[in-house]
């Protein structure tokens, strides 16, 4: 299928070079290279099994691959030691499929957590929890535990919780899985949020097209602090943060390209996606 | 096959593969192997991880308050129990024999050196390994354990070692109050049923005590807290199968780390024996 014939060759931020993995069932993916390039948002697609929460827990360095090599901001995680990874995975920011919220915390303590294992003090902790919960407009639930939450407040949390410490990189995996789609949306907006406003980088798997194209087709303007619609591509300053997809089957990437290139697609597997 | 919306190539069903005995046998057999070497890897690491930082203090105190006062009123009031019953069954032999006297020796004897530590073994097992492989399994499902190592939390160093840590400081302290516990309600049956003084009851139970006793009975629960937290976490952090999985874990536990201490508490017994001739 389409490639990116511009792939930027400078720095990547995330490196996926021929990496296998499976298990006693046979690989999972078998031979996948890609890139995610600084500022730029990677949207995994693929049906239910075919490897994107193993992507993402490759990239993260919570499962090694079999064969190839993952780097990280520089760092070869797929040959990296635990003890190493403890210290790495401070500089990046998971989002769990279901929110994997700690159960017997508070929302304010969920989000804390990382700040507290850095012995931060409690003046410093508070402020900023604040801070990255009016972000994801959850600041009234500090005191709740996940169990009193929504679906969609407990992935908002979970977004809070991944961005506490500004990481450089960020991972969601189904952010948008299993809610409504005025909930969905929401979440999208935070992610557009976020990507605009901190520029971060990031991998997000999910099995929703519509969720990477209002990725690629709108932006949030910090001036006006509302969403707005892309400029063309071509119209764009070259800074700017730009989306890509890439899509699974059988082990293998079977589609990488821009969200125009998928909108236009003639292929009767990746149409299903688009219905 | 050609995809359809409803279909998808290569999901045909695979065929069943049929197995020999021996090789169900020999899979079964490393599959024990292998689960052997994980849990004494587990077990070895939550202590290694005492000799560096971090430390996880609080959630010492925490698990300590959990496992010691959480299981102070069953550990009581079966040591209440058992030391009363302990003095109807040996009374009514002595009886026999006119010595209702040794009861209190006999008592003091069987609590301390072994009924004491091993049956509070038991049951903080049955609550407290229950307890940790439902709570890390739960945990382990519902990708919290991922998450925390995905925030730069070694799970070994903040879930395993302070409950492993808890559970040794804390079990021989339980088994302290049970052994008490016991002989005063040997002392309550013994004063009620066999006529027997309480300062007569109190002053052979003490004085058929002696350091090695002591030493029997203090070091067992010391590797009984270790065998039932270290089962514990094990069986939470290897589950698999979703939260069926955990009913079974939590199961599991319970059974393998009562039979472990059981089979611990011959060796112990043996070698406590052993040191009490050789060294006093």
């Amino acid at each position: 299928m389409s490639s990116l014939a511009s792939l930027d060759m400078a720095y990547a931020p995330v490196e996926f070079e021929n990496v296998r993995i499976g298990f006693d069932e046979g690989d999972i993916l078998q031979g996948v290279s890609f890139q995610v390039l600084p500022r730029e948002t990677l949207v995994l697609l693929g049906e239910t099994g075919t490897g994107k929460t193993l992507t993402l827990k490759m990239a993260a360095g919570l499962l090694q691959p079999s064969q190839g090599s993952v780097r990280v901001l520089g760092h070869k995680v797929s040959s990296m030691p635990e003890r190493e990874l403890f210290a790495f995975r401070r500089q990046i920011g998971i989002v769990f499929q279901e929110g994997a919220l700690f159960d017997s915390m508070t929302v304010g303590d969920n989000v804390a957590y990382r700040l507290r294992e850095d012995h931060l003090s409690e003046e410093e902790i508070e402020p900023r929890v604040l801070e990255i919960l009016r972000f994801v407009e959850l600041e009234h639930a500090f005191d709740q535990v996940p169990s009193e939450l929504s679906g969609g407040m407990r992935r908002r949390v979970s977004i809070a919780r991944a961005l506490i410490t500004k990481p450089e990189i960020v991972l969601y995996d189904s952010p948008t899985a299993g809610l409504d789609p005025i909930t969905a949306q929401t979440i999208i907006t935070l992610i557009l949020r976020l990507r605009d406003v901190y520029g971060v980088t990031a991998l997000l798997a999910t099995h929703r097209v519509q969720d990477g194209f209002a990725l690629a087709n709108f932006r949030f303007d910090p001036q006006s602090r509302i969403v707005v619609r892309e400029r063309p591509i071509t119209g764009r300053p070259a800074d700017e943060p730009t989306t890509r997809f890439i899509a699974y089957r059988d082990g293998r990437i079977y589609f990488e390209g821009r969200p125009e290139e998928l909108a236009a697609t003639r292929d009767p597997y990746l149409r299903r996606f688009l219905v | 096959m050609a995809d359809t919306s409803f279909q998808i190539a290569g999901r045909d069903a695979q065929p069943v593969e049929r197995h020999s005995m021996a090789e169900v046998l020999v899979d079964a057999f490393k599959g024990l192997l292998s689960n052997i070497q994980d849990y004494t890897y587990m077990a070895t690491r939550s202590l290694a991880n005492l000799l560096t930082a971090p430390r996880y203090f609080q959630d010492l105190l925490d698990q300590m308050d959990n496992i010691g006062v959480g299981s102070l009123a069953i550990v009581l009031a079966s040591g209440f129990f058992i030391g009363a019953v302990m003095v109807l069954q040996t009374g009514s032999q002595f009886v026999r024999f006119g010595q209702t006297a040794l009861t209190g020796d006999i008592v003091s004897l069987a609590l301390v050196r072994e009924l004491g530590p091993t049956l509070t073994g038991i049951l903080v097992a049955g609550r407290v390994a229950s307890g940790m492989a439902s709570e890390l399994g739960s945990m382990l499902v519902t990708e919290q354990v991922d998450a925390m190592r995905a925030m730069g939390t070694d799970p070994s160093r903040k879930l395993i070692t302070p409950r492993v840590l808890a559970s040794i400081l804390v079990l021989p302290l339980l088994t302290a109050l049970n052994d008490f516990v016991g002989l005063l309600g040997g002392c309550v049956a013994s004063v009620f049923s066999l006529r027997l003084g309480a300062v007569e009851f109190w002053t052979r139970a003490i004085n058929a005590l002696e350091f090695p006793d002591l030493m029997q009975g203090m070091m067992k629960p010391l590797v009984y807290g270790f065998i039932l937290s270290t089962v514990g976490c094990y069986k939470g952090l290897t589950v698999r199968g979703g939260t069926q999985g955990v009913g079974r874990a939590t199961t599991q536990a319970v059974v393998v780390s009562n039979i472990m201490i059981i089979g611990a508490d011959v060796f112990l017994t043996k070698l406590a024996l052993y040191l009490g001739d050789k060294l006093f």
